[in-house]
């Protein structure tokens, strides 16, 4: 389908793209890769009155690892991630992630700041920030702020950002280097949309318990989300083939997905379990350094 | 909106409204219509191109967008004395039959071994998962690219 009509701007700073999305009274949109942003508009899920492309902007397409973590700029592309061999020590849950997002094309073009933005909960980036713990940067009319990624997203392709906001960079906090982590996802084909994903990490103490549980599903909520309760099932415990099976069983009941032409909400239900139990044995397996 | 850019090799400058994709602006404006629409919404892959090296879904790309890139589609693949390496490899393992996604498998195998020559098949068989062909059952075009990584080996050996 063509696009429907509107203005373009591609402003060279961040007051400038802040100032047109003011202008623009709620009705102009930034955009970065345009890799969601363009089949929204297709599909007139979204017609702006202006579009603010970011591609201008200097400064915004960074990887910057220090003590405090990873921050990656707005503009940092899928294939920026994947080809930044320093990531897969700094923070391997998040190429290992990212190798999932759409296909070789997509990849070229899509950035991490417009899937943040965009918040598909069948996306990778989203639950990955929400996992993490990651902290948002954004800059508005009222300045700029940080948003934890836990505020963020509100439902389906819906954040809680203003409407002249625009995020620029991400921080995922600094990742101890014998943590133990896992990512899984199905699809039916390699780059689709994931049916369900689990992204997980824990800490080992001396005695071998997990503690700092983390687990993110995408794919089975209006939102990416955290699960609580198969995290508390398994803090404190030995990861072993009983805590894995109660780990399971828990996420499965604690998810409420709809079904839709892809897969029905029992399967999805199911698949968050098997798909859990996979990650725990895979993270638990993973040689610690 | 007056835009310029370069499309196989060759300076060209466009007057098109800021919702005009990349890939409407080659067929209509430019003429060049090897590059072919499928899906219009990034899911076949039949409409790519190389922008600055890049493979790109030109669907999912304004034409605005394009201003100061280098474009490369599949009329700028060709030859002048016949076909390239990698066109001889798709017709000598039929890599093609009603043609609709050739363009689009051509740009990309292009862009991914001109990148990487030495490709796995492996790797191969993911970067066109993104092109969707319903005639070869795909088995064909990945022959054809794993006898087209010599030709690409041998350009980069050469450069």
């Amino acid at each position: 389908m063509k696009l429907p009509h509107f203005e373009y701007e591609a402003p060279a700073s961040l007051d400038e793209a802040v100032a047109l999305l003011v202008a623009g009274d709620g009705s102009a949109r930034p955009i970065a890769g345009g890799q969601s942003f363009v089949p929204v508009m297709a599909f007139r899920l979204a017609e702006p009155s202006m579009l603010v492309d970011l591609r201008n902007i200097p400064g915004l397409d960074k990887i910057e690892i220090t003590d405090a973590g990873v921050r990656i700029g707005a503009m940092v592309r899928w294939r920026d991630v994947l080809d930044d061999a320093r990531l897969v020590e700094a923070l391997p849950l998040l190429p290992a992630a990212i190798d999932h997002v759409a296909h070789y094309q997509i990849r070229n073009r899509g950035t991490v700041g417009g899937s943040l933005a965009h918040a598909d909960p069948a996306a990778e980036m989203p639950t990955i920030a929400l996992t993490c713990d990651a902290v948002l940067e954004v800059v508005g009319s009222k300045g700029q702020r940080s948003v934890k990624a836990a505020d963020l997203f509100m439902g389906p392709l819906m954040t809680s950002l203003e409407s002249d906001e625009i995020i620029t960079s991400v921080l995922l906090p600094a990742w101890p280097a014998d943590r133990r982590w896992a990512f899984q996802e199905f699809a039916r084909r390699r780059g689709d949309f994931a049916l369900a994903g689990i992204a997980l990490f824990y800490d080992e103490d001396a005695s071998g318990a997990a503690h700092n549980v983390h687990i993110g599903a995408i794919s089975v909520g209006d939102t990416p989300l955290r699960l609580a309760k198969a995290e508390a099932v398994l803090n404190g415990r030995k990861i072993d083939e009983a805590a894995i099976a109660e780990a399971a069983a828990a996420a499965s009941a604690e998810v409420d997905p709809s079904g839709d032409i892809h897969a029905s909400a029992r399967y999805r239900k199911s698949l968050v379990g098997t798909l859990l139990s996979r990650a725990l044995q895979g993270a638990a397996n993973r040689k610690a350094k | 909106m007056k835009v310029d850019f370069e499309v196989n090799g060759r300076a060209v400058s466009v007057d098109v409204t800021p919702r005009m994709t990349l890939a409407d602006c080659l067929r209509h404006e430019l003429n060049l219509t090897g590059t072919h629409i499928g899906c219009e919404h990034g899911v076949c892959g039949a409409c790519t191109v190389i922008v600055n090296g890049d493979a790109v879904r030109s669907c999912l790309m304004l034409a605005v967008q394009a201003k100061g890139a280098e474009v490369t589609t599949v009329e700028g693949l060709s030859l002048e004395e016949g076909l390239t390496p990698l066109q001889e490899a798709f017709k000598r393992h039929h890599g093609l039959q009603c043609g609709f996604c050739t363009p689009g498998m051509l740009t990309t195998l292009h862009a991914l071994l001109s990148e990487e020559p030495e490709a796995s098949e492996e790797r191969i068989r993911d970067v066109i998962s993104g092109n969707l062909c319903r005639c070869t059952g795909y088995i064909p075009i990945i022959e054809a690219a794993m006898d087209a990584r010599a030709a690409y080996q041998q350009a980069r050996g050469d450069k």
